[in-house]
């Protein structure tokens, strides 16, 4: 008798959640419905400052040639920051990203440029899909060394990718001496090294295939990581280690593929900057180790492993990017751009640790 | 007494040893549990009963002595191999992942893929059986209070966690479960279920070996208590035969129990 009073007590109560509380609730089931609610509130925002108000240019903002630069905008970031949340989604962090992608990048050119042109070297003039297949697998190798250290020896990931950070950095200085290789440097193999840049229209939008294969890679990978056994594994790793080990799973092996796997998309999106700024610079990237993390912290995937999803990642990268053109659009100083950014990195973390506490 | 029986012990220690350097965490020790009974194991803080578990549960190797599981010699080097012979563990911190689901955590570690080439090529997970089996397991062990079965772990109770830590071990054709400290961070009325729930695998046929410190719990419970002292059996005993104040009295030596009063057989 007083235990249905109590259970009936107790659903009272739990059925009057408040409205924060519903919100809280959400947010915890949906961890990209903020992100979406943010990217969503700027571009409004934009479209209306640029139909109704003559703020600088952004009248251009809506435009299909804004829109479609700006996708276009978004392969090199997009493709990394998939790297960098599966390596999240671990509790790692992967602070090499940049440096991998250069050096494989770097590779790739310098094996597929031309034999004639200048201050080549010695490995210069081979077959483009050789030069493509050697670049991914050398950046998929460079993920296994970071993996490899942090399971082998116990590292903490992030003192292992500060450290590969520098020495990826200074090995693509030390074997290409800064070299940047131009696109039409690559002569007869310009082709293959910037498809990734190339351009179809469909409708007044612009699209190119590094766009298409960036999405390709989201899709991919976001099955991967909801519908096979290994990324159920991920999420738990980054959520429980102790937990994953005890229900059989072994912790080192998945943890060494996620860091491999991260080095092949890297490999990748190598490739897609090759296409997208149609040369090869080892300066290309010096932050792009920071922006893939804001990224995938913007699209609510938890620093602290475990939750977060792919499709956050993408919208945290269109915000960036979005961010990116509506201020310089506006006439904005760019550095209005890195403080919005730096106050959502701090919003965004600050409602994952509120989303964590989350009661039913 | 020599124990005659037709009962054979589902698992059996014989002169287990096991030290962690000088610390001597097993000292010849005898373990045996039977079919489909509740045993629990007591003992002060350092007596080994922890150590005598992980030895079983394949967490800890041991130094020397035997262990069989169905009269069969087994050598556990994981917990992995401990329950691939159905021997499962519900451990203390539960082992259970708090951002996945319900469903995915009772199939963590040995998740299912769909049939045909989905599964071979594409390794798709079969959600949809996963999500009915473990439905199932939680309504066939009277705990499906939760509203989703895709609802995640860290938003469910304390006793509502320890089920689906429970619903897994009983999920899987186990012979054997381990169930260490289960109600320790438990109040009294999520307790009462836990111990329910233990009382519910037994009657479906399950053996449980019982960690516990709470005494009331242990003489709720069990048909036998196993009392460990300085990394050896002092006794084993029936709440009906000795009070809990023996028991605890055994746990420090203050009493010994002559072999013959024992209970090494089963009682059930």
């Amino acid at each position: 008798m007083s235990e249905t009073a109590r259970t009936t007590a107790a659903e009272e109560f739990a059925n009057s959640a408040t409205p924060m509380q519903k919100v809280q609730h959400a947010l915890h089931r949906y961890p990209w419905l903020s992100p979406l609610i943010v990217l969503v509130v700027l571009i409004v925002i934009f479209a209306i400052l640029g139909f109704g108000f003559d703020v600088g240019s952004l009248e251009n903002f809506a435009k299909p040639a804004t829109i479609s630069l700006m996708l276009q905008q978004t392969v090199i970031i997009g493709t990394l920051a998939v790297a960098q949340t599966i390596v999240i989604l671990t509790a790692g962090i992967d602070l090499s990203i940049g440096a991998i992608m250069v050096f494989g990048q770097m590779v790739m050119a310098n094996l597929a440029v031309s034999a004639t042109a200048s201050n080549v070297t010695f490995m210069a003039g081979q077959n483009p899909y050789l030069a493509v297949i050697i670049g991914v697998a050398v950046a998929t190798l460079a993920g296994g060394v970071n993996g490899f250290l942090i399971v082998r020896f116990n590292l903490p990931p992030f003192i292992v990718t500060l450290g590969t950070l520098s020495i990826f950095t200074a090995l693509t200085l030390i074997i290409f001496k800064a070299r940047t290789i131009q696109g039409k440097e690559f002569e007869g193999a310009q082709d293959v090294m910037g498809i990734m840049g190339k351009d179809f229209q469909i409708g007044p939008f612009g699209f190119t295939i590094g766009l298409v294969v960036m999405l390709i890679v989201y899709v991919v990978m976001a099955y991967v990581l909801r519908g096979t056994a290994w990324g159920t594994h991920v999420y738990a790793v980054g959520d429980d280690p102790t937990a994953a080990e005890l229900s059989g799973i072994n912790v080192k092996r998945v943890l060494f593929s996620v860091y491999l796997t991260a080095g092949f998309i890297i490999g990748i999106a190598g490739w897609i900057t090759i296409g997208r700024l149609g040369s090869a610079s080892p300066n290309v990237a010096p932050e792009i180790n920071l922006e893939t993390i804001t990224a995938v912290v913007i699209g609510g995937t938890s620093l602290f492993g475990g939750r977060g999803r792919l499709v956050g990642t993408l919208i945290g990268t269109f915000i960036i990017i979005i961010l990116d053109f509506g201020l310089s659009l506006a006439g904005l100083d760019q550095a209005y751009r890195v403080l919005a950014i730096g106050v959502l990195v701090i919003s965004a973390v600050a409602v994952d640790q509120w989303i964590r506490k989350v009661k039913i | 007494m020599t124990v005659v029986t037709s009962a054979q012990p589902i698992v059996q220690g014989k002169d287990l040893n096991k030290s962690f350097g000088r610390v001597i965490g097993l000292n010849n020790c005898q373990f045996e549990l039977f079919p489909g009974e509740v045993l629990a194991v007591v003992g002060d803080n350092g007596a080994g009963k922890s150590t005598l578990i992980k030895c079983i549960s394949g967490a800890h190797e041991v130094d020397s002595g035997r262990i069989f599981v169905n009269n069969q010699e087994v050598s556990f080097k994981s917990t992995h191999d401990a329950r691939s012979h159905g021997v499962e563990t519900v451990y203390q911190t539960l082992a259970v992942a708090p951002a996945l689901d319900i469903s995915e955590n009772l199939y963590l570690g040995r998740e299912v893929r769909k049939k045909g080439i989905l599964g071979k090529v594409f390794r798709s997970l079969d959600k949809k059986h996963m999500r009915e089996v473990s439905t199932k397991s939680l309504s066939d062990l009277g705990v499906l209070t939760v509203q989703s079965i895709t609802q995640t772990v860290e938003t469910l109770s304390g006793g509502q966690r320890q089920a689906v830590a429970v619903a897994r071990a009983g999920t899987f054709g186990s012979q054997v479960v381990i169930l260490d400290e289960p109600t320790a961070a438990l109040g009294v009325n999520e307790s009462a279920r836990v111990l329910q729930l233990i009382k519910d695998l037994r009657d479906r046929g399950m053996s449980i070996i019982l960690i516990s410190h709470n005494m009331p719990q242990v003489f709720d419970v069990a048909d036998r208590i196993h009392i460990q002292r300085l990394g050896r059996r002092a006794a084993v005993v029936t709440p009906q035969s000795h009070t809990m104040n023996d028991v605890v009295a055994i746990m420090t030596g203050a009493m010994t129990v002559p072999e013959e009063e024992q209970q090494l057989a089963p009682v059930r």
